[in-house]
C-alpha cells in the first residue's frame, strides 16, 4: 500500500509541476475555516495583480507569472504540506498570511534558500536582516503597529495614568505586541491590561465583561478572522465607545465591522497602505482581469481593505522580482536571486505613481540590515452609513527608540538559539 | 487458496503463540518491515516525508496509544491533544535544558513524563465511566493547553509563546531542525513507530492486556475474578499516555519544528486521533495504522487529484475533502462499525476459503 501511495504522489506531482520558465508565486491561501473571511480577499488581490501583469504587460520582464494556490485553512500542518508541494515548482517567495505558518517556515525556507515576505505579520524581529537573511517584513510590523496605536492615542490627548486594554488572539500573533506595549506603558505611564481570546474567538462574553467592569479608556485589538466581528459586536453590546476602540491592520476590514451594523460606526483600525479603489491600477484590473472574466474567487472583493493588501503584497513581490531581474541580468530568476531583489528593493513615490498606486503606500528602502522598511502607520475609521473606511491620519513614524532594542534583543536570542552568525 | 494455513503446523507452544502464527501473515509482516526500513528511505523526498510519511508514522503512534486506552481498556479519552502537548513541551524543555543528551532519550523521557501526567488525569476513571470520563479527559485537554499557553516557563519565556526545536543529531545525522534529510527523519520516526507497535502488541497479548480487556468487557465481573481495577485502569492510562507523549514529542521536534499549543494540540487533534482508531478499528494494533493512514493520506490524495490533476479551485476541493471524509466516516460507522481492521479480518476469512465458498 505504501509503495502505491508513493507512486501515486510522485506521478501526481510530476503532472502538476508547471513549466519551469514561469515565475512561480505560491499563494498559501485559506478560503475555508474560521479565518476565511480574511483569507479570501487577500488571496484574490494577490492573484488578480499577477493576472493583470500577465494580461497587460506579458508578465514580469517578459516572463509570465504563475500563482500557485494552495489551501492551508490557517492550519500549520497543511501549511507545511503546501510549502513542500510548491517549493519543488520553483517558488520564488512565500507569503503565508499566517504568523504560525511563518514561524514554521522561517528555518525551513532559510535552509532551502527561498525568501519569505511576511508583510505586517510573522516574527517582528525578522526586521533585523543580519540574523534573518531570508525573511522580510517590510513595510511595517506588529511592533510598529503597537507603537503607532499609542502614538495616535497620544496625539488625541495625554495618556499618562490612563488604562489601555489589549484584546489579543491567544497565539504567537496576538502575543507579539505585548512586550512593546509593556515598554511603552513604562515610558508613557499608562496602565496596560491584557485580555486574551482563545482560538477561534467566537465566544468573548467573559472578556468583554471584564472590560465592562474595569472600564479601560481605550481598547487595542490584535484579532483575526471571526474573532474580529465578535469583538466589535461585543463592544457594541456593552456600549463601549467605538472611537476609543482601535484594531491592528488585521482587525480592520469590512468583514469585521459590517455584521455589527450601525453600532460599529466610528471603529478605528491601523493600516500601512491606502484604502478604497480610487487608484488608477484598479482601472487596469477592471479592463484586463475582471472584464475578461479572469478575476480570482468570485470577484466581489475588489477595493476592500484586504483585497488591497493582497494587491499591495503582489505589487511588492513583482517589484522585487523586477529588481532581481535587473541585478542578475536574467529574466528567469531563481529564489536566491529573488532574495537579492527583495533586499535591494526601493519603493519611491514616483514608482508608485508609475504603477498606478499614487500615495497608496509609503516610500521605503530595504537593506541587508533593515528588512522591515520604515514602519509608517496610519489610522483609518469606519463609517457605517457610507460603509467605507477612510484615512483619518497621516502615515507617521513609530517609536523606534523602543522598538529597535526589542528587535535586537529578540533576534539575538533567535541567533543564539539556532546558531546563526549575524552579519551582512 | 491464496491465504491458507494448510501444512502450517506448530510443534511447540512458542510457535503457536507468536504474533503471526500463520506463515503467510508472518512473511507479509517481514516484507513490510524490510520495505519500510531498507527500501523506503531511498525513495524518500521532502514532499513525501513531510506530507505523508512523518504524519502517518507519528499519528500511528498516537493512535496505538489511544487504542490501548479506549480500544483495549474501554476508557474513552478526549485528552489526546493535551497529552501530545505534554510530550511536545517536555521534549522541548529537555532539549533546551540538556543539549548534550541524545534526542532519542529526550523523546523517551518525554513519553515517561506524559505517562505520569496521564496517570494523574486517569485517577478520576476509578470513579466515573463512559461519557462522564470523556468529559473529565476533555477537561484535561483544555487545562493542559491553557497551562502551556499561560505559564511562560514552558516556552522559555519567548515573546511569541512558540516553541522551536533546536538542531539535534543521532549518530551525527541531524534529525531535528531545518537542515534535516528526508530519510533521516523518516527512519528516526520509523524506529519509534515499530518499537511502539511491537511493545503494544505484546503488552496486549499478555496478562496486562487481558486485564485491560476484562475491564473493558465488564468491569464488575473483572473485579470479581480478581482483576484489580485500580491497577488495570492506571496502567492503561500510563502506557497509553506514554505512547501519546512520544508521538507529541516527535510531532513537535521532528515533524513541525515549531509549535503553538492552541493551534496544533487543540481539541481537533483529540478528535482526529479518536476518529483514526474508530475508523481503523478499536482494539487492534493494525487498526491504529490503518486509521492513521486513512486520515493522513486521504486528504492529501484528494488534494492531489482535485487541485493538481483536475485543476479545481482550492476552496472547492477543501470543502469536498470535508464532505468526503465526513461521508466516509459515517459510511464506516454504518457498514463496518469495527473499522478497517474488521474488513481486513473478513477479507482474510474469505481468502482462506477462496475460491471454494464452503
Amino acid at each position: 500500500m505504501k509503495m502505491k501511495i508513493a507512486t501515486w504522489a510522485t506521478a501526481a506531482m510530476m503532472a502538476a509541476s508547471p513549466v519551469m520558465a514561469d515565475l512561480v508565486f505560491p499563494s498559501l491561501s485559506y478560503r475555508t475555516g474560521p479565518y476565511a473571511a480574511g483569507g479570501i480577499p487577500f488571496a484574490d488581490g494577490y492573484a488578480d495583480y499577477f493576472t493583470m501583469l500577465n494580461e497587460r504587460d506579458g508578465g514580469i520582464g517578459g516572463v509570465m507569472a504563475n500563482v500557485l494556490e494552495c489551501e492551508t485553512g490557517y492550519n500549520t500542518e497543511k501549511g507545511v504540506e503546501c510549502y513542500e508541494s510548491t517549493k519543488g515548482a520553483g517558488a520564488l517567495v512565500y507569503q503565508p498570511l499566517s504568523t504560525g505558518i511563518t514561524y514554521q517556515l522561517i528555518p525551513k525556507a532559510t535552509a532551502d534558500d527561498i525568501p519569505i515576505h511576511s508583510m505586517g505579520y510573522g516574527r517582528t524581529s525578522a526586521a533585523n536582516g543580519a540574523v534573518f537573511s531570508h525573511v522580510f517584513n517590510y513595510p511595517a510590523n506588529y511592533w510598529n503597529g503597537a507603537s503607532g496605536a499609542i502614538n495616535y492615542l497620544m496625539s488625541q490627548g495625554d495618556i499618562a495614568g490612563k488604562k489601555i486594554a489589549l484584546v489579543y488572539h491567544n497565539s504567537a500573533y496576538g502575543k507579539e505586541p505585548i512586550r512593546t506595549l509593556e515598554e511603552l506603558s513604562k515610558k508613557h505611564g499608562f496602565e496596560l491590561m491584557l485580555v486574551a481570546v482563545d482560538h477561534p474567538g467566537q465566544e468573548q462574553k467573559s472578556q468583554w465583561l471584564q472590560i465592562r467592569r474595569e472600564r479601560p479608556d481605550n481598547v487595542i485589538m490584535y484579532g483575526w478572522g471571526v474573532m474580529n466581528q465578535v469583538a466589535v459586536q461585543e463592544a457594541a453590546n456593552i456600549r463601549f465607545p467605538m472611537e476609543n476602540f482601535i484594531g491592528i491592520w488585521w482587525s480592520g476590514s469590512e468583514n469585521d465591522v459590517l455584521p455589527a451594523g450601525d453600532a460599529a460606526n466610528g471603529y478605528k483600525a491601523l493600516t500601512f497602505h491606502g484604502v478604497g479603489s480610487d487608484f488608477p491600477v484598479f482601472d487596469d484590473i477592471k479592463t484586463h482581469v475582471v472584464d475578461k472574466g479572469l478575476a480570482a474567487g468570485s470577484g466581489d472583493q475588489i477595493g476592500t481593505v484586504l483585497y488591497n493588501r493582497g494587491l499591495y503584497a503582489a505589487m511588492l513581490a513583482a517589484e522585487a522580482a523586477k529588481t532581481a531581474q535587473g541585478i542578475h541580468g536574467t529574466a528567469d530568476i531563481t529564489p536566491a536571486m529573488m532574495r537579492d531583489g527583495m533586499e535591494a528593493l526601493e519603493i519611491t513615490e514616483a514608482k508608485m505613481t508609475e504603477l498606478g498606486l499614487p500615495g497608496f503606500g509609503p516610500s521605503f528602502n530595504v537593506s541587508c540590515e533593515n528588512h522591515g522598511g520604515n514602519g509608517l502607520v496610519g489610522v483609518t475609521q469606519w463609517d457605517a452609513s457610507a460603509k467605507t473606511w477612510s484615512l483619518i491620519s497621516e502615515f507617521s513614524e513609530s517609536d523606534m527608540d523602543v522598538i529597535q532594542p526589542l528587535i535586537d534583543e529578540d533576534s539575538a536570542a533567535y541567533a543564539a538559539e539556532s546558531g546563526i552568525e549575524a552579519g551582512c | 487458496m491464496l491465504y491458507r494455513e494448510a501444512g502450517d503446523f506448530s510443534t511447540t507452544y512458542p510457535q503457536d503463540s507468536q504474533t503471526f502464527p500463520i506463515r503467510f501473515d508472518r512473511y507479509r509482516y517481514y516484507f513490510v518491515l524490510v520495505v519500510a526500513v531498507f527500501v523506503m528511505p531511498f525513495v524518500m523526498n521532502d514532499y513525501l516525508v513531510n506530507s505523508i510519511f512523518l504524519p502517518f508514522l507519528i499519528y500511528a503512534i498516537a493512535a496505538i496509544g489511544l487504542n490501548i486506552l479506549t480500544g483495549y481498556c474501554g476508557q474513552v479519552s478526549l485528552g489526546t491533544g493535551g497529552f501530545m502537548a505534554v510530550g511536545a513541551y517536555a521534549c522541548y524543555k529537555l532539549m533546551t535544558a540538556f543539549p548534550d543528551v541524545n534526542i532519542f532519550f529526550h523523546v523517551i523521557i518525554a513519553g515517561g513524563i506524559t505517562a505520569l501526567v496521564g496517570t494523574a488525569f486517569g485517577l478520576p476513571s476509578l470513579r466515573i465511566k463512559g461519557f462522564y470520563l470523556a468529559v473529565a479527559t476533555l477537561a484535561a485537554q483544555f487545562f493542559l493547553v491553557w497551562l502551556f499557553n499561560k505559564v511562560a516557563w514552558f516556552y522559555n519565556y519567548s515573546a511569541s509563546g512558540q516553541i522551536n526545536a533546536p538542531e539535534r543529531t543521532v549518530f551525527g545525522i541531524e534529525v531535528t531542525g531545518p537542515n534535516t534529510e528526508a530519510w533521516a527523519t523518516y527512519l528516526f520516526c520509523l524506529v519509534f513507530t515499530i518499537g511502539a507497535a511491537i511493545v503494544a502488541r505484546n503488552l496486549t497479548r499478555g496478562s496486562v492486556g487481558r486485564q485491560w480487556m476484562a475491564i473493558r468487557d465488564m468491569d464488575i465481573a473483572a473485579e470479581i475474578i480478581g482483576v484489580n481495577p485500580l491497577k488495570a485502569k492506571l496502567t492503561a492510562f500510563a502506557v497509553s499516555s506514554f505512547f501519546v507523549g512520544i508521538s507529541g514529542a516527535l510531532f513537535f521536534a521532528v515533524y513541525l519544528g515549531a509549535v503553538e499549543v492552541g493551534e496544533v494540540f487543540g481539541i481537533q487533534k483529540s478528535f482526529l486521533v479518536l476518529f483514526m482508531i474508530i475508523i481503523g478499528g478499536l482494539g487492534s494494533i493494525f487498526g491504529a495504522f490503518a486509521g492513521a493512514a486513512f486520515l493522513v493520506v486521504l486528504p492529501v490524495l484528494l488534494k492531489l487529484v482535485g487541485v493538481d490533476l483536475m485543476g479545481w479551485p482550492t476552496d472547492i476541493v477543501a470543502h469536498f475533502q470535508l464532505v468526503i471524509v465526513g461521508g466516509l466516516i459515517i459510511m464506516f460507522l454504518i457498514l463496518e462499525p469495527h473499522g478497517i481492521a474488521q474488513l481486513w479480518r473478513v477479507a482474510k476469512e474469505k481468502l482462506r476459503l477462496w475460491p471454494f465458498p464452503h
